[in-house]
Protein backbone atom coordinates (compact mmCIF):
# COMPACT_ATOMS: atom_id res chain seq x y z
CA UNK A 1 0.00 0.00 0.00
CA UNK A 2 1.02 3.58 -0.66
CA UNK A 3 0.14 6.34 1.79
CA UNK A 4 -0.86 9.62 0.17
CA UNK A 5 -1.94 12.55 2.35
CA UNK A 6 -2.60 10.08 5.14
CA UNK A 7 -4.77 7.76 3.07
CA UNK A 8 -3.67 4.19 2.26
CA UNK A 9 -4.10 3.41 -1.43
CA UNK A 10 -3.58 0.18 -3.38
CA UNK A 11 -1.62 1.81 -6.18
CA UNK A 12 1.89 0.32 -5.94
CA UNK A 13 3.26 -0.15 -9.46
CA UNK A 14 1.65 2.98 -10.86
CA UNK A 15 3.64 6.05 -11.78
CA UNK A 16 2.90 9.40 -10.16
CA UNK A 17 1.44 10.60 -13.46
CA UNK A 18 -0.89 7.58 -13.58
CA UNK A 19 -2.00 8.24 -10.01
CA UNK A 20 -2.61 11.95 -10.69
CA UNK A 21 -4.75 11.15 -13.73
CA UNK A 22 -7.23 9.43 -11.40
CA UNK A 23 -7.49 12.46 -9.11
CA UNK A 24 -8.81 16.01 -9.29
CA UNK A 25 -5.37 17.57 -8.78
CA UNK A 26 -4.28 20.27 -11.20
CA UNK A 27 -0.75 19.16 -12.10
CA UNK A 28 0.39 22.75 -12.52
CA UNK A 29 -0.56 23.71 -8.95
CA UNK A 30 1.03 20.96 -6.91
CA UNK A 31 4.31 19.81 -5.45
CA UNK A 32 4.82 16.20 -4.39
CA UNK A 33 6.90 15.03 -1.47
CA UNK A 34 7.84 11.36 -1.43
CA UNK A 35 9.58 9.83 1.57
CA UNK A 36 10.95 13.20 2.64
CA UNK A 37 12.12 14.44 -0.75
CA UNK A 38 10.44 16.56 -3.41
CA UNK A 39 9.80 14.71 -6.68
CA UNK A 40 10.61 17.10 -9.55
CA UNK A 41 7.75 17.47 -12.03
CA UNK A 42 10.02 16.15 -14.75
CA UNK A 43 10.09 12.80 -12.91
CA UNK A 44 6.34 12.26 -12.42
CA UNK A 45 6.18 10.09 -15.55
CA UNK A 46 9.03 7.84 -14.49
CA UNK A 47 8.56 7.61 -10.72
CA UNK A 48 6.92 4.27 -9.93
CA UNK A 49 5.20 4.05 -6.55
CA UNK A 50 6.18 1.12 -4.38
CA UNK A 51 4.72 -0.43 -1.24
CA UNK A 52 5.36 1.60 1.95
CA UNK A 53 5.94 4.84 0.02
CA UNK A 54 4.63 7.84 1.92
CA UNK A 55 3.66 10.84 -0.19
CA UNK A 56 2.18 14.23 0.35
CA UNK A 57 0.58 16.14 -2.49
CA UNK A 58 0.87 19.83 -1.66
CA UNK A 59 -1.78 21.88 -3.48
CA UNK A 60 -1.10 25.55 -3.94
CA UNK A 61 -4.02 27.95 -3.89
CA UNK A 62 -4.03 31.56 -5.10
CA UNK A 63 -3.48 34.66 -3.02
CA UNK A 64 -0.46 36.49 -1.73
CA UNK B 1 18.52 62.54 11.13
CA UNK B 2 19.43 58.94 10.35
CA UNK B 3 21.45 57.25 13.11
CA UNK B 4 24.99 56.11 12.35
CA UNK B 5 25.60 52.51 11.35
CA UNK B 6 27.35 51.89 14.66
CA UNK B 7 24.39 53.22 16.67
CA UNK B 8 22.01 51.16 14.53
CA UNK B 9 23.94 47.93 14.99
CA UNK B 10 24.29 48.59 18.71
CA UNK B 11 20.50 48.95 19.01
CA UNK B 12 19.97 45.68 17.12
CA UNK B 13 22.49 43.87 19.31
CA UNK B 14 20.74 45.22 22.40
CA UNK B 15 17.39 43.85 21.22
CA UNK B 16 18.48 40.54 19.69
CA UNK B 17 21.70 39.73 21.50
CA UNK B 18 25.09 39.86 19.81
CA UNK B 19 25.19 36.23 18.69
CA UNK B 20 21.74 36.23 17.06
CA UNK B 21 22.28 39.63 15.47
CA UNK B 22 25.55 38.53 13.90
CA UNK B 23 23.72 35.63 12.26
CA UNK B 24 21.01 37.97 10.97
CA UNK B 25 23.57 40.45 9.65
CA UNK B 26 25.46 37.75 7.75
CA UNK B 27 22.33 36.36 6.06
CA UNK B 28 21.08 36.95 2.52
CA UNK B 29 17.38 36.26 1.91
CA UNK B 30 15.51 36.42 -1.41
CA UNK B 31 11.85 37.40 -1.57
CA UNK B 32 10.11 36.35 -4.79
CA UNK B 33 6.98 38.46 -5.29
CA UNK B 34 6.54 41.75 -3.44
CA UNK B 35 2.79 41.86 -2.91
CA UNK B 36 0.90 41.31 0.32
CA UNK B 37 3.22 38.54 1.44
CA UNK B 38 6.53 39.74 0.05
CA UNK B 39 6.34 43.39 1.08
CA UNK B 40 5.48 42.37 4.64
CA UNK B 41 8.16 39.65 4.75
CA UNK B 42 10.78 42.11 3.53
CA UNK B 43 9.88 44.70 6.16
CA UNK B 44 9.96 42.14 8.98
CA UNK B 45 13.36 40.87 7.83
CA UNK B 46 14.79 44.35 7.35
CA UNK B 47 13.66 45.35 10.83
CA UNK B 48 15.36 42.23 12.20
CA UNK B 49 18.59 43.44 10.64
CA UNK B 50 19.01 40.84 7.91
CA UNK B 51 22.15 41.88 6.06
CA UNK B 52 20.97 41.63 2.48
CA UNK B 53 17.59 41.25 0.79
CA UNK B 54 17.16 40.20 -2.85
CA UNK B 55 13.76 41.64 -3.85
CA UNK B 56 12.09 40.41 -7.03
CA UNK B 57 8.84 41.54 -8.68
CA UNK B 58 8.02 42.50 -12.27
CA UNK B 59 4.86 44.44 -11.39
CA UNK B 60 3.94 48.00 -10.50
CA UNK B 61 2.03 49.29 -7.48
CA UNK B 62 -1.70 49.45 -8.22
CA UNK B 63 -4.44 51.20 -6.29
CA UNK B 64 -5.99 47.78 -5.56
CA UNK B 65 -2.79 46.67 -3.79
CA UNK B 66 -2.84 49.28 -1.06
CA UNK B 67 -5.36 47.52 1.19
CA UNK B 68 -2.75 44.91 2.13
CA UNK B 69 0.64 45.68 0.61
CA UNK B 70 3.29 47.87 2.21
CA UNK B 71 3.24 50.72 -0.31
CA UNK B 72 1.93 54.26 -0.15
CA UNK B 73 -0.67 56.11 -2.22
CA UNK B 74 2.01 58.28 -3.78
CA UNK B 75 3.82 55.14 -5.03
CA UNK B 76 1.00 53.99 -7.33
CA UNK B 77 2.45 53.29 -10.77
CA UNK B 78 6.00 52.69 -9.54
CA UNK B 79 7.73 49.32 -9.81
CA UNK B 80 7.19 47.46 -6.53
CA UNK B 81 10.82 46.40 -6.24
CA UNK B 82 11.97 50.02 -6.45
CA UNK B 83 9.20 51.46 -4.25
CA UNK B 84 9.89 48.83 -1.58
CA UNK B 85 13.60 49.66 -1.59
CA UNK B 86 12.72 53.29 -0.88
CA UNK B 87 10.42 52.25 1.98
CA UNK B 88 13.00 49.87 3.42
CA UNK B 89 15.66 52.55 3.29
CA UNK B 90 13.48 54.68 5.57
CA UNK B 91 12.78 51.74 7.90
CA UNK B 92 16.18 50.03 8.03
CA UNK B 93 18.81 52.15 6.28
CA UNK B 94 21.68 49.69 6.69
CA UNK B 95 20.03 46.62 5.17
CA UNK B 96 21.51 46.10 1.71
CA UNK B 97 18.78 45.72 -0.90
CA UNK B 98 19.12 44.18 -4.31
CA UNK B 99 15.96 44.92 -6.36
CA UNK B 100 15.10 43.13 -9.60
CA UNK B 101 12.21 44.17 -11.85
CA UNK B 102 11.78 40.84 -13.57
CA UNK B 103 9.54 37.77 -13.68
CA UNK B 104 11.27 34.74 -12.16
CA UNK B 105 11.35 31.73 -14.47
CA UNK B 106 13.52 28.74 -15.40
CA UNK B 107 15.89 30.90 -17.42
CA UNK B 108 16.84 33.45 -14.75
CA UNK B 109 16.10 31.84 -11.38
CA UNK B 110 19.54 30.44 -10.73
CA UNK B 111 21.31 33.72 -11.40
CA UNK B 112 18.80 35.77 -9.37
CA UNK B 113 18.77 33.45 -6.38
CA UNK B 114 22.29 32.02 -6.27
CA UNK B 115 23.50 34.25 -3.42
CA UNK B 116 20.46 33.69 -1.21
CA UNK B 117 20.70 31.38 1.80
CA UNK B 118 16.92 31.24 2.10
CA UNK B 119 14.23 31.93 -0.52
CA UNK B 120 10.68 33.09 0.25
CA UNK B 121 8.00 32.25 -2.31
CA UNK B 122 5.53 35.14 -2.09
CA UNK B 123 3.68 35.05 -5.40
CA UNK B 124 -0.10 35.29 -5.61
CA UNK B 125 -0.67 32.91 -8.53
CA UNK B 126 -0.94 29.21 -7.60
CA UNK B 127 0.83 27.97 -10.72
CA UNK B 128 3.73 30.38 -10.17
CA UNK B 129 4.00 29.13 -6.57
CA UNK B 130 4.22 25.52 -7.74
CA UNK B 131 6.68 26.44 -10.50
CA UNK B 132 9.10 28.19 -8.12
CA UNK B 133 8.82 25.39 -5.56
CA UNK B 134 9.68 22.80 -8.19
CA UNK B 135 12.49 24.92 -9.62
CA UNK B 136 14.18 25.73 -6.31
CA UNK B 137 13.89 22.28 -4.79
CA UNK B 138 15.03 20.52 -7.97
CA UNK B 139 17.85 22.80 -9.12
CA UNK B 140 19.03 24.50 -5.90
CA UNK B 141 19.18 21.70 -3.34
CA UNK B 142 21.32 23.70 -0.90
CA UNK B 143 18.67 26.44 -0.43
CA UNK B 144 15.80 26.63 2.02
CA UNK B 145 12.42 27.49 0.51
CA UNK B 146 9.62 29.05 2.56
CA UNK B 147 6.43 29.04 0.49
CA UNK B 148 2.87 30.11 1.22
CA UNK B 149 -0.52 28.70 0.32
CA UNK B 150 -3.90 29.72 1.70
CA UNK B 151 -4.34 33.09 3.39
CA UNK B 152 -7.37 34.51 1.57
CA UNK B 153 -10.72 35.36 3.13
CA UNK B 154 -11.72 36.29 6.64
CA UNK B 155 -11.27 32.88 8.29
CA UNK B 156 -9.69 32.49 11.70
CA UNK B 157 -6.15 33.72 12.04
CA UNK B 158 -5.39 30.58 14.03
CA UNK B 159 -5.71 28.48 10.87
CA UNK B 160 -2.53 30.04 9.48
CA UNK B 161 0.41 27.83 10.41
CA UNK B 162 3.84 26.68 9.31
CA UNK B 163 4.51 23.11 8.23
CA UNK B 164 7.83 21.50 7.39
CA UNK B 165 7.25 19.41 4.26
CA UNK B 166 10.85 18.29 3.67
CA UNK B 167 14.20 19.13 5.22
CA UNK B 168 14.48 22.34 3.20
CA UNK B 169 10.87 23.10 2.27
CA UNK B 170 8.49 24.88 4.63
CA UNK B 171 4.89 25.83 3.80
CA UNK B 172 2.91 28.56 5.58
CA UNK B 173 -0.81 29.31 5.36
CA UNK B 174 -4.05 27.45 5.96
CA UNK B 175 -3.46 25.33 2.85
CA UNK B 176 -6.95 25.75 1.42
CA UNK B 177 -8.24 29.35 1.26
CA UNK B 178 -8.04 30.29 -2.42
CA UNK B 179 -8.59 33.95 -3.25
CA UNK B 180 -10.90 32.93 -6.10
CA UNK B 181 -13.22 31.09 -3.71
CA UNK B 182 -12.85 33.42 -0.75
CA UNK B 183 -13.30 36.53 -2.85
CA UNK B 184 -11.14 38.62 -0.56
CA UNK B 185 -7.66 39.09 0.85
CA UNK B 186 -7.38 41.17 3.99
CA UNK B 187 -4.18 42.76 5.28
CA UNK B 188 -4.31 41.13 8.71
CA UNK B 189 -4.61 37.55 7.45
CA UNK B 190 -2.01 38.04 4.71
CA UNK B 191 0.31 39.63 7.28
CA UNK B 192 -0.14 36.61 9.56
CA UNK B 193 1.07 34.36 6.77
CA UNK B 194 3.91 36.74 5.88
CA UNK B 195 4.89 36.82 9.54
CA UNK B 196 4.99 33.02 9.62
CA UNK B 197 7.30 33.07 6.60
CA UNK B 198 9.58 35.79 7.99
CA UNK B 199 9.70 34.09 11.38
CA UNK B 200 10.62 30.76 9.80
CA UNK B 201 13.47 32.53 8.00
CA UNK B 202 14.81 33.93 11.28
CA UNK B 203 14.54 30.56 13.01
CA UNK B 204 16.39 28.78 10.20
CA UNK B 205 19.15 31.41 10.33
CA UNK B 206 19.44 30.65 14.04
CA UNK B 207 19.67 26.90 13.36
CA UNK B 208 16.16 26.14 14.66
CA UNK B 209 14.74 23.92 11.96
CA UNK B 210 11.71 22.47 13.67
CA UNK B 211 8.32 24.16 13.55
Amino acid sequence: MVKINGELLDIAGKTITEYLEETQYNGKRIAIERNGEIVPKSQYDTTVLINDDVLEVVSFVGGG
Amino acid sequence: MIPTREAWMEALRERHGTELQEKFTRATVAVCGLGGLGSNIAIALARAGIGRLILIDFDKVDITNLHRQQYKAAQIGRYKAEALVDNLREIAPYTVTDPHVVKVDETNAKELLQEADIICEAFDNAECKAMLTDLVLETMPDKYLIAASGMAGIGSGNEIRTRRITKRFYLCGDGVSDVQDAGSLVASRVMLCAAHQAHTVLRIINGQYDV
